[in-house]
């Protein structure tokens, strides 16, 4: 007999389904962790760090969005030192680039700007790094905003998996990666760009946006994108 | 009880915090009543006195004269709060940070763009140098509390002062960037 697939979580217990990830079976069990790098649908790769719980017997935190549910697992979502540490995450991906929420325009439709309040961050205890990056205008429809990105790959993930075209990718190392387009050319030039806007919904902060949107101007329509992503699970299941 | 000693001061920042400040309409002749307004840019005061109790301070640190108002306002009050997205992150202030130094972002203004008698400013005692990096306040001065946003709301504003009079600690309880 296999044992019972139940697990807990900050003291609920959880059933789960074979293969599932602990973030899932936090959410279904109605249990908040923040994420950055996540989104339903996509593949997770544990970038951000956000979603770090700790299990009880091990000595390391596990990104929840990547540590598959096992039986008998003691998780603890929401501990002094896990506050601690998403705070110091989020300080982190603030100091790096030049997130000046005030012109940008995802102000007031941010997920970066929604978790800072969240976890009470009321200034940044590392020196800003003031990078000098750019903004690419080159398409005709939509804009990058390297200032803004904090390099989750949710556009990479989106653009490999569900539209297929695999146009952005990430190049560079450390402090100096950057998304890119093709092999880093302009987007506007990219041969690959469909042109479909999926990375542009999917974008948690200012990073990519439709040009000629203005300060706080950015509205999202992550419905469009579900529908994409229901259909690229159909095909898959039905081939 | 005496009335706490409050003072508001506004380094290099648009003054948009302290619009927002006067956005607190009526509740500023209460405020007047609970605290004793000892310096602020709209009240007729040219120096910043002593044994401040409170102040808010709003903008980064741009220039030498910001430097040394900010020491002298830390030198003077026993409780600093960097007031609005300027003071706690730089802002707009800052994003002449990653185009260089000052002499760059300087030549660029008043030398290359200007068709019209082109020449960097100068006049020694009166106009404040330009240091080379903006910096948000704590990166100048210790810094007590943090109030941020561009600008704090009125009703923010009103929370933590309230709070702060009534011998809380000096914090925003849902602080927002932007």
């Amino acid at each position: 007999m296999t044992a019972e697939r139940k697990m807990r979580i900050n003291d609920v217990q959880v059933k789960f389904e074979e293969g599932e990830t602990v973030l899932a079976c936090a959410r279904r069990a109605g249990v908040r962790i923040p994420t950055l790098c996540h989104f339903d649908g996509l593949s997770d790769i544990g970038a951000c760090r956000l979603c770090l719980v700790e299990v009880e017997g091990s000595a390391q935190l596990a990104a929840s969005c990547v540590t598959r549910a096992e039986p008998g697992m003691v998780i603890r979502c929401h501990t002094t030192r896990l506050a601690e540490y998403r705070k110091v995450i989020l300080e982190l991906l603030l100091a790096e680039r030049n997130h000046v929420c005030s012109v940008c325009v995802a102000n007031g439709n941010c997920e970066l700007q929604d978790l800072a309040t969240e976890h009470q961050i009321d200034h940044v205890r590392f020196d800003y790094q003031f990078p000098a990056l750019g903004v690419d205008l080159s398409h005709g429809q939509f804009g990058v905003d390297h200032n803004r990105c904090i390099l989750c790959t949710r556009c990479v993930r989106v653009c490999d998996e569900i539209e297929g075209a695999h146009t952005w990718d990430v190049a560079g190392r450390g402090g100096t990666s950057r998304v890119i387009t093709d092999l880093a050319q302009p987007w506007g030039e990219s041969q690959t760009c469909t042109s479909c806007g999926k990375c542009v919904e999917l974008c948690p902060t200012g990073a990519l946006f439709p040009r000629g949107t203005s300060v706080g101007g950015l509205v999202r329509d992550r419905g469009r994108i579900e529908l994409a992503m229901a259909h690229r699970r159909h095909e898959s299941c039905h081939g | 009880m005496s009335r706490l000693r409050f003072a508001t001061a506004w380094l290099a920042g648009c003054s948009g915090c302290h619009m927002s400040f006067l956005d607190l309409d009526e509740w500023l002749a209460d405020l007047g009543r609970l605290v004793e307004i000892v310096y602020c840019p709209i009240i007729d005061v040219k120096e910043y006195p002593d044994h401040v109790d409170v102040a808010l301070v709003e903008g980064a640190v741009a220039n030498e004269d910001n430097r040394e108002m900010a020491r002298r306002i830390r030198d003077r009050t026993r409780v600093v709060v960097a007031f609005g997205d300027c003071a706690v992150t730089g802002n707009v202030t800052a994003m002449r940070n990653p185009l260089g130094s000052a002499r760059t972002v300087l030549e660029r203004s008043y030398l290359e763009l200007p068709t019209l008698a082109p020449a960097i400013p100068a006049a020694p005692g009166i106009l404040p140098v330009l240091e080379d990096r903006v910096r948000p306040l704590q990166e100048v001065i210790a810094v007590d509390g943090f109030l941020p946003g561009c600008p704090p709301p009125a009703g923010m504003i009103r929370e933590f002062l309230e709070g702060v009079i009534a011998g809380g600690p000096p914090v925003a309880r849902r602080p927002r960037f932007g």
